[in-house]
């Protein structure tokens, strides 16, 4: 068996037992974090198919910022778990349902005529092959008005979810940053010019007088 | 080149016992090269501490470290040994596995970055075409070592560390890629070591005063952006929040005693040095030299990131810590809409006939 094989395998067993471990492990957290475990092998078979931009990416986007985020929430979230696991078997036909309807698509599109082997490009690109620049091209070329459209997407999603969270409380107090940065010191001192020295009145004496005098 | 060297030096003296090591020479290679980078890391990383409180000690006016050794010199060896020996204590209720694998997920990240980070031109253990990617993507990983060290350490205080480690990582992640963004634009690769050899041509290059041509003077904002969010992203002083002693006590790491806490503390320092070298390769030329008249060199890149670190130090001997909302909108309010602009800036600027990265 050749090396790579092996690899394969053994990111793929990785994958497959993290991902089962996602619905079965007892704890949110422990489940959230074999996800990042099975995103992580996603991301290295993606690197076995030489496409080291998607590969880098997944691990930025999903490991590296998504996942932290929803540990974030799942940490802070007060999961009553006997009641998550009541009645975890009863989910199963529907489970079996969705599962086969997936296998059957993914079947249908690998197996047709678009992502069979001998429809695909042959793997011998050049050695300053750079797939990042080619998936650029594309995206920028010929995707453009999708790759716009999805970004656009994107930002409703943004706001959609700062306006559901965005309530202005009437009597919260917070403080206003650049009202404090922008301070001067004239705002909250004044300099008053005057003698250092008071003349006394005339007639009396101070006490520190009068010791001296004696 | 060495490698071949080596080779046939093994294979002369081996003689006959070559064949049994044939099979595993490039692992045993490869081995090689990763301890030939992580010696001098660690050596560095043992060290910084001390260095650190001889510079703080300076800047108090007092001594430091003086007595172990000669000047203090052994003082990091003498904490190291006082740290294995000490006994690790798991909290109870804690998540066990978790709490074992929290401090080695910090530290590991901080490795691994260096697997990328060029050297020389062309001393680099893996020169993949995705450098800065990759740079990106492992240093983010950084961050779960911190949460799941707060949350299997079953502690209010830990917990709270690892809630404001999240927050404020994940939010100076963003600027930082952002002002990337704008290095790789100019640059027109994703290597690093390309990025460097791009720094050494231009008009001042030519001229011989290559450190007028390199990165930071042309994108001055983002290497101000860059830095700042390093430096934020190692949690260092003046946004320690995360650790935090006079509110939190020590963040996620209050629970660790003995070797694990030391895993977090080389984590740190490991950062530190792994952003100071990310610095001075993406905005300070790498191993280039400043003046025409001196060669080009790893020295270069040694002295470049020495004093970066000595620039951490420096921040955290003057000024105090930022308040937490301050370093919300710094990162938010201030750093992304800045990086927005100079991404325009720049995509103009090399469009107009005054682009200098022909």
């Amino acid at each position: 068996m050749e090396f790579k094989t092996l690899v394969f395998y053994v990111l793929a067993a990785m994958l497959l037992l993290s991902a089962l471990r996602v619905i079965t492990a007892k704890n949110p957290v422990h489940a959230v974090l074999f996800l990042v475990l099975a995103f992580f092998s996603a991301g290295s078979l993606w690197l076995l198919l030489q496409a080291e931009f998607l590969a880098l990416v997944l691990l930025m986007v999903y490991v590296g910022a998504v996942m932290v985020l929803f540990l974030f929430v799942v940490m802070m979230l007060d999961i009553d778990v006997a009641r998550l696991r009541h009645r975890f078997w009863s989910y199963l036909p529907l489970g079996a349902v969705i599962g086969l309807l997936i296998a059957v698509q993914m079947a249908l599109v690998l197996g047709g005529n678009y992502f069979s082997a001998d429809a695909l490009p042959g793997h011998s690109m050049p050695a300053d092959y750079s797939n990042t620049k080619e998936l650029a091209r594309l995206l920028i070329s010929e995707y453009y008005y999708p790759f716009e459209l999805a970004s656009v997407v994107l930002l409703v999603g943004i706001i959609a979810a700062v306006m559901l969270t965005l309530r202005a409380r009437k009597d919260t107090k917070y403080q206003q940053p650049h009202e404090q940065v922008a301070v001067r010191r004239e705002d909250r001192i004044r300099m008053v010019s005057m003698a250092a020295e008071k003349e006394q009145p005339s007639g009396t004496e101070t006490p520190a007088e009068k010791q001296g005098g004696q | 080149m060495m490698e071949a060297q080596l080779l046939q030096f093994l294979q002369s003296q081996l003689g006959t016992q070559w064949s049994l090591i044939e099979p595993v020479w490039p692992l045993l290679w490869s081995l090689m090269k990763i301890v030939a980078i992580l010696a001098p890391v660690v050596a560095a990383v043992a060290y910084l501490p001390y260095f650190e409180r001889k510079v703080i000690a300076y800047m108090h006016v007092r001594i430091g470290p003086n007595r172990v050794g000669p000047a203090g010199l052994l003082q990091p060896i003498a904490d190291a040994l006082k740290l294995v020996f000490k006994e690790i204590i798991v909290p109870t209720q804690a998540s066990k596995v978790l709490y074992v694998l929290g401090p080695i997920m910090a530290l590991a990240p901080a490795l691994i970055a260096w697997a990328v980070i060029p050297f020389d031109a062309g001393l680099v253990l893996a020169d993949i075409d995705a450098g800065v990617l990759y740079l990106l993507a492992v240093s983010s990983l950084g961050v779960y070592g911190i949460i799941i060290s707060g949350w299997a350490s079953n502690s209010k205080y830990a917990f709270m560390g690892a809630m404001r480690a999240t927050a404020q990582m994940v939010s100076y992640e963003v600027s930082m890629g952002m002002a990337l963004i704008v290095v790789l634009m100019i640059s027109n690769t994703l290597n690093l070591s390309e990025i460097v050899a791009g720094q050494g041509r231009g008009m001042f290059a030519e001229m011989g005063i290559g450190i007028l041509s390199w990165n930071w003077l042309p994108l001055l904002p983002m290497f101000f952006v860059f830095l700042v969010s390093g430096v934020a992203e190692t949690n260092r002083s003046p946004f320690d929040v995360v650790e935090g002693e006079s509110e939190i006590v020590a963040g996620h790491m209050v629970e660790y005693s003995g070797m694990a806490f030391a895993l977090f503390f080389l984590a740190e320092y490991a950062n530190m040095i792994l952003v100071s070298a990310a610095v001075s390769i993406l905005f300070l030329g790498g191993w280039l030299s400043p003046v025409g008249f001196l060669p080009d060199g790893i020295w270069w890149l040694i002295a470049k990131i020495s004093v970066l670190l000595f620039l951490f130090l420096w921040l955290r001997a003057t000024f105090p810590r930022y308040r937490y909302d301050q370093i919300m909108r710094l990162g938010w309010k201030v750093f992304l809409p800045l990086c927005f602009v100079w991404i325009i800036v720049v995509a103009i600027w090399m469009l107009t006939p005054f682009n200098i990265w022909q």
